[in-house]
């Protein structure tokens, strides 16, 4: 299935004050993949997430999005195909109750009445959310916040779900069950985080950023036994790979 | 500068309503075709931008007094008069729902007086015009204090004309003139160098911000026929609202006692300061709105009345009594449907 | 900075009260925005020396506050705010207005005190009003109705933005305050060149919040129209609540109850 095959070529992005953000960016993940995008700050994450759904323009290079190129006609499609989670749930939850913002998207794919009604209430449910729904997004915890900003996203039955930190901010046992929501998700997963742990956890593939160009691509488990090429990208390998601190045995 | 309910007659109020609400649907109508869709939340933003903004203070050099933003000529410096206007309206509402700053029915003066001004007057005619392409450094300072100062020359002529055409507060037109404008002759520079000073922040750290606003041409001739149409329309509101206020004989007689009642004024003596000092200890957020409030406490002083009001000393004590039995029987109604709230929430019988 | 979290805290607290679940809080708003506004005409309509007229209507705050259940000593609270600021107008009334208007048995009062009492009244009645329409209806519902009434959506939906991001700002801005004053020693380093630049950092980061609402807003499929679902209908309830409190209020002014009410009194115990 071609379908939700996400193919990236030669990417290059200039911000315009002269920042560039990503020199040469080339990778191709597959559907059902689930990848993490990791590198220090700056490294040029975020700029790529934003190329995936056609918010930035490429200054040069190519995206692939299922079977079709990202230009401007294919825009209102891709933004179907690819759900996009941001960094910060407040830019995300913009209207006034959970319910209206949940329903903010199916809304604009034309649903109404009761299917619309059915689909915000599932996607609540599927991040455990469903007792929040009249509530107004600031009266929302920072755990509530990001599982609501996911359910915005997965009202919209995305094929292809890309998160910008979710476990960012987030208490272990919200950020155990944000894992689970992700586990069950059956499509492409691609995600950018510091939680290296989670990335271990939930992410065969991992590709590493370095200054804009990708540093390594391939088996997590491999890129994190590379302890040279982790630090050289100023990252760190994940506690449960890690030595115990107490008896010095591994995990 | 906020106007009060209190101080308004409904005529009054009601053709300002109908002038700012006019003012918002042109203005969305407007926006809604330029198809700027970025500009949806960019609004809405800016709008709880300023709320926050006027929530901060700054001291004023060598007066002991501290001051906030308008921000009416900085949002539409950045936003352009149309988005501008509507912003400036959304916050007014908001500040008169949640903070009873002037109140529902001044909305439509307050709305209009600092929102129309800076946006379709001083933005416009002046800020534009006196700015040319190019500007230097020095010319776009002096040229923002300027219109700053000039907006806060417009409203506060705006609020002595509609509190005297109100004739709740009977000040003569041109000593309340006296007391408002010099004041915001000094709020208003304060205004314009903190305004110019913001605006050479953003030009600084991101110049493309301030091009959009600029880039759009605002034609004249529309002005003017805007301009024009409003006229029109307040005075036809106007027209109906009174003769539909005259036609109640409470308010004929009202009046008639302020056309033929003189009028002094009350010098803003000690008394004034104090209460001014003691409103800004007693109110909750005392700093919220400083230079505001100690210029939107107008005193009213009416004098001489005439005898034709139907007040007689007969029933005066009828009056009273019903009175305390009414607010009696109130209080009481309010207690008794709480308690039966309270019951049906706890099923107490 | 403690008054900017008060502030906060106050406006949530208001905010709040709008989730009761009274059948008053049930009731379509546009229904209550309608007699809200019923209301404030009647009230400021009385003439100066109105008084005693202005009375009754106290008994649309203390109904409401009664049926939904409403915190009344905040409110009043609240309402008292506004008070100073409503005797700071009134007060030169007296002293300039000393005609004698009423007797009182031995008691003679002029004029000017009792416009300086109206004016106060009629605060205290309008304000009220007003924040009982937010504890009982919420900022965004009253939006909605306003906008079923026939205000512009773009206006509309400027209200909703505000609204929703008042707080997320507020507190920004209220944190870049604190970091100012805990680094200025008395009046330094509060001035407006500090200002300026706190102001405009904050702009700055606005905007680009603006920037990234928009992005989500394209990511789940924003094409320039902004859907807002309707779920209140303008029942029998509603048409009953509307109706009545409109008569009342127009059986109010034009007769003045407590007057009436005081000679019936007064006549029984001569
Ligand atoms: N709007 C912008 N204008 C100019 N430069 C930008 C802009 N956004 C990001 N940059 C720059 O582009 C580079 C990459 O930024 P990006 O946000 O993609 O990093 P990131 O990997 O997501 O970092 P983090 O881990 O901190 O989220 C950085 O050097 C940043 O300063
Ligand atoms: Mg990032």
């Amino acid at each position: 299935m071609s379908h939700h095959i996400v193919a990236v070529k030669n990417l290059r992005h200039v911000y315009p004050d002269g920042t560039t953000a990503l020199r040469d960016v080339s990778f191709r993940i597959h559907h059902g993949e689930s990848v993490a995008i990791i590198g220090a700050n700056g490294a040029g994450k975020s700029t790529l997430l934003l190329h995936l759904n056609g918010y930035l323009v490429p200054t040069s290079g190519e995206i692939q999005i299922g079977d079709f190129p990202l230009t401007k006609g294919t825009l209102p499609q891709i933004r179907r195909t690819v759900g996009m989670v941001f960094q910060e749930p407040d830019d995300q939850l913009f209207m006034p109750t959970v319910y209206d913002d949940v329903a903010f998207g199916p809304l604009n794919l034309g649903l109404t009445g009761d299917d619309l009604d059915r689909c915000v209430i599932e996607a609540l449910e599927r991040v455990g959310a469903r007792h929040l729904v009249e509530k107004a997004p600031y009266h929302l915890s920072g755990g509530e916040k990001r599982r609501v900003a996911i359910a915005t996203v997965l009202s919209m039955s995305p094929d292809i779900l890309v998160l910008d930190e979710p476990t960012n901010g987030l208490d272990p046992y919200s950020r155990r069950q944000l894992i689970a929501l992700l586990k069950e998700f059956r499509h492409t997963r691609i995600f950018t985080s510091h939680d290296l742990d989670m990335v271990l956890d939930l992410c065969e593939r991992t590709i590493v950023l370095k200054d804009g160009e990708v540093r390594a691509d391939g088996p997590t488990l491999e890129i994190f036994q590379d302890e040279e090429l982790l630090e050289e990208c100023r990252l760190e390998k994940p506690l449960s790979l890690q030595g115990c601190p107490v008896c010095g045995g591994r995990r | 500068m906020h106007m009060a309910d209190a101080l308004l007659s409904p005529a009054v109020g009601g053709t300002m309503w109908a002038a700012s609400a006019g003012t918002i649907a042109y203005c969305s109508a407007k926006v809604k075709r330029d198809l700027d869709d970025r500009k949806v939340p960019l609004m809405g933003v800016l709008g709880a931008f300023l709320f926050a903004a006027q929530m901060i203070n700054f001291s004023i050099p060598g007066t002991g007094s501290s001051g906030h933003l308008g921000g009416g000529l900085l949002l539409a410096i950045l936003l352009g008069p149309h988005a501008a206007f509507l912003t400036i309206a959304s916050v007014l509402l908001v500040q008169a729902l949640f903070f009873a700053d002037g109140g529902l029915l001044a909305l439509g003066c307050n709305i209009f007086n600092m929102g129309f001004f800076p946006a379709f007057v001083v933005y416009p005619l002046v800020y534009r015009n006196l700015m040319g392409t190019r500007p230097s450094r020095s010319r776009e300072t002096w040229v923002t204090v300027f219109c700053a100062m000039i907006g806060l020359q417009l409203g506060p002529l705006a609020v002595v004309l509609e509190t005297v055409a109100s004739g709740i507060a009977e000040l003569p037109f041109e000593t309340f003139l006296l007391l408002m404008l010099p004041i915001h002759l000094a709020i208003g520079l304060v205004e314009g160098v903190v305004t110019s000073a913001i605006v050479s922040f953003v030009r600084k750290a991101r110049p493309e911000l301030l091009e959009p606003a600029a880039a759009a041409s605002f034609a004249t001739w529309s002005l003017r026929r805007v301009l024009v149409g409003f006229l029109l329309l307040a005075v036809a509101t106007g027209g109906v609202v009174s003769a539909f206020a005259s036609k109640d004989p409470d308010g004929l007689e009202w009046a008639i006692a302020r056309i033929t009642g003189g009028s002094e004024l009350q010098p803003r003596g000690p008394l004034h300061q104090t209460l001014a000092r003691l409103q800004g200890k007693v109110v909750l957020f005392p700093d919220y709105d400083f230079p505001k409030s100690a210029s939107k406490t107008e005193p009213a002083a009416p004098a001489k009345v005439e005898h034709s009001l139907p007040v007689h000393s007969g029933t005066s004590l009828a009056g009273m009594v019903g009175s305390l039995v009414v607010l009696l029987l109130v209080v009481l109604s309010g207690l008794i449907l709480k308690k039966r709230n309270l019951r049906k929430v706890y099923g107490i019988h | 900075m403690a008054s900017i979290d008060a502030a906060l805290l106050d406006f949530q607290r208001l905010d709040r009260l709008a989730a009761g679940s009274s059948a008053l809080h049930r009731l379509d708003p546009r229904a209550k925005v309608l007699v809200v506004l019923v209301f404030l005409v009647s009230v400021i309509s009385f003439g100066r020396y109105q008084l005693s007229a202005l009375l009754p209507f106290f008994v649309f705050p203390a109904v409401l506050i009664g049926c939904a259940d409403l915190p009344a000593g905040y409110l009043a609270r609240k309402v008292a705010l506004v008070c100073p600021f409503a005797l700071v107008v009134g007060i030169f009334n007296p002293l300039v207005d000393t005609e004698i208007m009423v007797h009182l048995g031995p008691v003679a009062i002029s004029g000017g005190w009792l416009s300086c009492a109206s004016i106060l009244v009629r605060a205290l009645l309008t304000v009220s009003a007003a924040l009982i329409l937010v504890a009982t209806t919420g900022f965004p519902a009253i939006c909605r109705a306003l906008e079923q009434l026939g205000m512009p959506k773009v206006f509309a939906v400027q209200l909703l933005f505000l609204y929703r991001y008042l707080f997320v700002l507020a507190e920004e801005g209220g944190r870049a305050a604190r970091a100012r004053e805990l680094r200025s020693f008395g009046n330094k380093g509060q001035g407006m060149a500090s200002y300026s630049s706190l102001i405009g950092s904050l702009l700055l980061k606005t905007w680009q919040r603006a920037e990234r609402i928009h992005m989500a807003m394209l990511a789940r499929g924003f094409t320039g129209a902004f859907q807002v679902r309707q779920h209140y209908r303008f029942g029998r309830p509603e048409f009953l609540y509307l109706c009545s409190w409109s008569a009342l209020f127009v059986l109010l002014r034009l007769f003045n109850p407590a007057e009436l009410f005081g000679a019936f009194l007064t006549g029984l115990f001569s």
